[in-house]
């Protein structure tokens, strides 16, 4: 946002975000909610809407939703139902979609990002649908043919509907990361916005500042990355500021994001929005929901990210961006509480987790829980070197990525490779004098308060021991002798 | 023997199978002798099913040769209404756009007869969808009413209701929307009974128009209707509107005596203007049977019956609209010929593949359903909806059964209504109250008016009031004897 819009116009983002569920089976159905089968394997009569056929509602689509509402402190209500969505379009084999329209599950809840609070307006339960493949054109329009694909049709969704509080791309970045926590945290979605299991349209107004009534908004959609979602908010602001600086009017209209141009085009304009003609689904019953079930599902809500957060700060005196790193994976925050309950320094095991652990994972492209090492065994080998077994740079370089690999015991390993430190003084004390009286300039040097010299001769040290000399003692060699001559 | 055994009734054919005095397959041979017979005059049927009828024949033999037990209903043919999935035959719903349609699914309702024996023969003709009166919107054939063949057998299940009076089976299944079996079983002269919604499962039943639609039995007496009812009614896991509520014993506790004592209301406001006075007559004369039998009667009035015509129109197109939605050329069914982009495909396709009524409530149900016009027509449908259901609860505080007739004329003369839509729509004013409130009724023949034509009688009970309902049908059967008319097919 150029410095000049930025003074002359507010920004107002709503961000609609689609979640696909992780349940075993679909929405209506039975059949498998599994990706990457050959087309139109996963499809039954019930999810093609064959004639005759009758949706029957999938009750973990149900907890899920619950579950979600309640992290996101949500009323959940009493009795909702579910209504139908109609339009035309191939790859909506009953050309309704079974969503919910006025009485979704889940209403009024809210957010927290950086301390600011995002009011979430509602979240409602629907089904998914399939896939289009074109010939000859990328759009249903003007291809030589379409094929279509009704594996993911019927793949439960929730959609969680924000107020439109955010006021610029970082906010929406910021909102939609955490929610995407969340929903990880939850165990209800994988998150992925790359491979579609997390979708968000934005919603974008621009408005004079100081002015409460909002602007005419844009709905932009085919948002896949949270940086495509900056890029496409971005390109949005400048789209609708130029219109407003010249004295046009925006339209309302829904407009697509190209990953290629980074601009946004339009879809279709209100003129030509559906008229979806929602009405109750008349072949499922309203669903009830009671106390006691809410509860149950109350119960299997785990700590939040933003929990966690604040108590990794407090508890353990971790740094925010420390923090940060070590909840954004929840197994990977799961295995730092294993670690630290059994009894290893909090900081210690951060900076191990955070450093040399994860540069491993992204290297490998791996993931905490796919990886052979315990916690048990990261314990062990913090211990290790805490006692003075093996120092800093052999734990990294020799004994790290054995555990991970294999998981293989640590005293195994300093066993079986023999990388116990040389803590003998006077097997030491030959090799410091060697090198001081093989390094008469250096010496000097150190004589005369370079202490950054010191470092050469403990470098010096460790080649001749391959790296096993303990540095504490080769320190306090290196003193005496300077003392004694 | 096996002359006249098309004649019976289930229950008799069910005894001589399981008596060995016939076997399933002279069964099967001797109603489709019947079907060849009957058939060049009513054209009732869409399609035989006949790979199907002999091999269920062949394992009921074989099982009563083993000596197994078998149950009230085994041997028993059956027709079905082309509307209901028969796995691995045509489900056209004589409609062009179904017209190649073979349905890789059973319907629940079918599934429970074939499982306990009965025999399925044919699929029947029908309105197309459903969506008519007389049988006059199948895209396929004119089904003749067999008490007259100038006349139509009533719809939307006429090919059900024609077959069983020209004896084609002792038993059809029809499904009911607003009048959809009893209409044509009140013209045919056959027993028609419309269960409580959610009393018999809809999977596999292709939809109209879903919170209305409840498939139902045609039979020529009471306890045939009743022992349908038993198999084919139940909770069903695959219709979530279905009752979970357990099944009485219909068959085994049908009394006639039952009705003694109890008060019957004859609804005021279907027995005034519009209603022929022939058959105001016979609706007469059925009352003083009840009386004869013992029971009260009273009027009763259902203020609000006078806008159930309206509100079905609105809330069955809306429905409809939807449920019609999905054929589309893309999947299965007609698609046009020629169309090179997505919209023209679509248009071409639905307007080649669906008959003209079916297009006008599709019409009429999109517009009800529109942006603007919602709160007008369907929420205001919904509304009145209750309050018919209301009316509905009222009267049963007073009185045990409701009766009124069936339709307010008999049988009308082919084309005689097609071009009026408005009065063909009328023909189902006694029907709709009670698909709109979801109770049970039943249609049974009470007599003939001048031009010998049937009048039907009909019975509404409360929710789940089906014992009582088949009680009082049962009584009224035993001095009405309506069972030993049939038609002569000229």
């Amino acid at each position: 946002m150029s410095a000049a819009t930025q003074t002359k116009y507010e920004v107002v983002i709503g961000l609609e975000v689609h979640a696909q569920l992780k349940t075993k089976t679909k929405i209506f159905c039975s059949c498998p909610v599994n990706f990457g089968n050959d087309p139109n394997m996963n499809a039954c009569p019930v999810c093609l809407g064959m004639p005759g056929v009758l949706p029957v509602l999938n009750k973990q689509v149900v907890a899920y939703a619950i579950k979600t509402g309640l992290a996101l402190g949500c009323q959940i209500a009493k009795r909702c139902k579910f209504d139908r969505k109609q339009y035309f379009y191939p790859d909506l084999p009953k050309n309704y979609q079974i969503s919910q329209y006025d009485e979704p599950i889940c209403l009024n809840g809210s957010l927290d990002i950086n301390g600011k609070r995002i009011a979430i307006q509602r979240i409602h339960m629907e089904e998914d649908a399939g896939k289009l493949v074109h010939a000859g054109s990328d759009r249903l329009h003007g291809s030589d043919y379409s094929l279509v694909d009704y594996n993911r049709t019927g793949t439960p969704l929730i959609e969680i509907v924000s107020m439109p509080d955010m006021r610029s791309a970082e906010e929406a970045r910021e909102y939609a990361q955490t929610l995407r926590g969340i929903l990880r945290y939850l165990d209800v979605c994988d998150g992925n916005l790359e491979e579609g299991s997390m979708r968000c349209d934005v919603n974008l107004s621009l408005r004079p500042i100081g002015s409460t009534t909002f602007g005419t908004r844009t709905e932009t959609k085919n948002v896949n990355s949270f940086k495509s979602l900056v890029r496409a908010v971005e390109s949005e602001i400048e789209r609708q500021s130029e219109i407003l600086d010249s004295g046009g009017r925006i339209v309302q209209e829904t407009r697509l994001f190209d990953e290629n141009t980074g601009k946004t085009f339009s879809m279709r304009s209100k003129e030509e929005a559906h008229d979806y003609r929602y009405f109750p689904e008349p072949d499922l019953v309203p669903l009830e929901i009671s106390q006691a079930w809410i509860k149950e599902i109350k119960e299997t809500v785990p700590e939040l990210p933003h929990e966690k957060k604040t108590r990794y700060q407090e508890e353990y005196g971790l740094s925010l961006d420390d923090t940060k790193v070590l909840i954004d994976d929840k197994n990977m925050a799961e295995f730092y509480e294993a670690v630290v309950r059994l009894g290893a320094n909090a900081k210690k095991a951060a900076n191990w987790l955070i450093g040399p652990i994860t540069a491993y994972l992204k290297e490998n492209k791996t993931d905490i829980i796919d990886c052979c090492m315990t916690p048990k065994q990261l314990v062990d080998l913090l211990k290790a070197l805490e006692n003075g077994i093996v120092n800093d740079n052999t734990a990294k370089a020799e004994i790290l990525e054995e555990i991970l690999v294999n998981g293989t015991e640590v005293e195994e390993i300093i066993n079986k490779k023999g990388l116990s430190q040389i803590t003998d003084e006077s097997a030491l004390k030959t090799i410091v004098k060697e090198i001081i009286e093989q390094n008469p300039e250096q010496l000097k040097q150190l004589k005369e308060g370079k202490e950054k010299v010191r470092g050469f001769f403990v470098g010096q040290a460790m080649k001749k021991t391959n790296g096993k000399a303990s540095p504490a003692i080769v320190n306090k060699l290196i003193d005496e002798f300077l003392k004694s001559s | 023997m096996t002359n006249n055994i098309v004649e019976k009734s289930a229950r008799e054919i069910n005894k001589m199978f399981l008596n060995k005095e016939i076997s399933a397959k002279e069964i099967v041979e001797a109603f489709y002798k019947k079907i060849k017979l009957a058939e060049p005059s009513i054209s009732a049927l869409n399609s035989l099913t006949e790979d199907l009828a002999f091999k269920q024949a062949e394992v009921l033999d074989k099982s009563i040769s083993k000596g197994e037990k078998l149950s009230p209903i085994a041997g028993v043919p059956v027709i079905v209404k082309d509307v209901m999935c028969v796995k691995g035959y045509p489900a056209t719903c004589s409609s062009k756009i179904l017209e190649s349609f073979i349905a890789p699914y059973e319907s629940t309702a079918t599934g429970k007869l074939w499982e306990a024996g009965a025999i399925c023969l044919a699929k029947s003709n029908m309105d197309e969808f459903a969506m008519g009166s007389s049988t006059e919107n199948s895209a396929f054939k004119k089904t003749k009413n067999p008490w007259n063949l100038n006349t139509v057998p009533g719809g939307s299940s006429g090919g059900s209701a024609a077959s069983v009076a020209a004896l084609e089976a002792p038993i059809s299944l029809g499904t009911d929307t607003g009048g959809s079996v009893r209409q044509p079983a009140g013209f045919c002269g056959v027993v028609g009974l419309k269960p409580t919604y959610g009393r018999v499962s809809r999977f596999g039943l292709i939809a109209f128009a879903s919170s209305l639609d409840q498939v139902g039995p045609f039979a020529r007496n009471v306890y045939d209707t009743a022992l349908v009812l038993q198999y084919i009614s139940g909770y069903d896991p695959k219709d979530s509107t279905s009752l979970d509520i357990e099944v009485p014993d219909y068959t085994g506790k049908l009394n006639s005596d039952t009705i003694k004592g109890k008060k019957i209301g004859l609804v005021k406001e279907l027995m005034g203007d519009g209603i022929d006075a022939e058959v105001r007559k016979s609706i007469e004369k059925s009352v003083q049977i009840f009386k004869d039998l013992g029971a009260e009667i009273v009027e009763v009035s259902l203020p609000n019956v006078k806008y159930a015509v309206p509100i079905y129109y609105i809330v069955a197109t809306a429905e409809a609209s939807s449920n019609l939605a999905r054929y589309d050329g893309v999947k299965y069914g007609y698609r046009t010929g020629g169309a090179k982009e997505i919209l023209p495909m679509y248009m071409s396709t639905r307007q080649e593949g669906f008959g003209q009524e079916v297009k006008r409530r599709i019409m009429l149900g999109t517009y009800a359903l529109s942006s603007g016009y919602y709160d007008a027509y369907y929420k205001k449908a919904q509304q009145v909806r209750k309050l018919v259901t209301q009316d509905f609860l009222n009267s049963f505080e007073k009185v045990d059964l409701l009766i009124s007739p069936t339709c307010p004329t008999t049988a009308f003369e082919f084309g005689a209504k097609v071009e009026d839509p408005l009065s063909m729509y009328l023909s189902d004013i006694a029907t709709i109250p009670a698909s709109l409130a979801g109770l049970p009724a039943i249609s049974l023949p009470c007599g003939f008016d001048s031009k010998k034509l049937p009048i039907g009688l009909q019975i509404i009970a409360p929710a789940l009031g089906e014992e009582l309902l088949l009680d009082a049908s049962y009584a009224f059967e035993g001095v009405c004897k309506f069972e030993n008319k049939v038609p002569v097919l000229v």
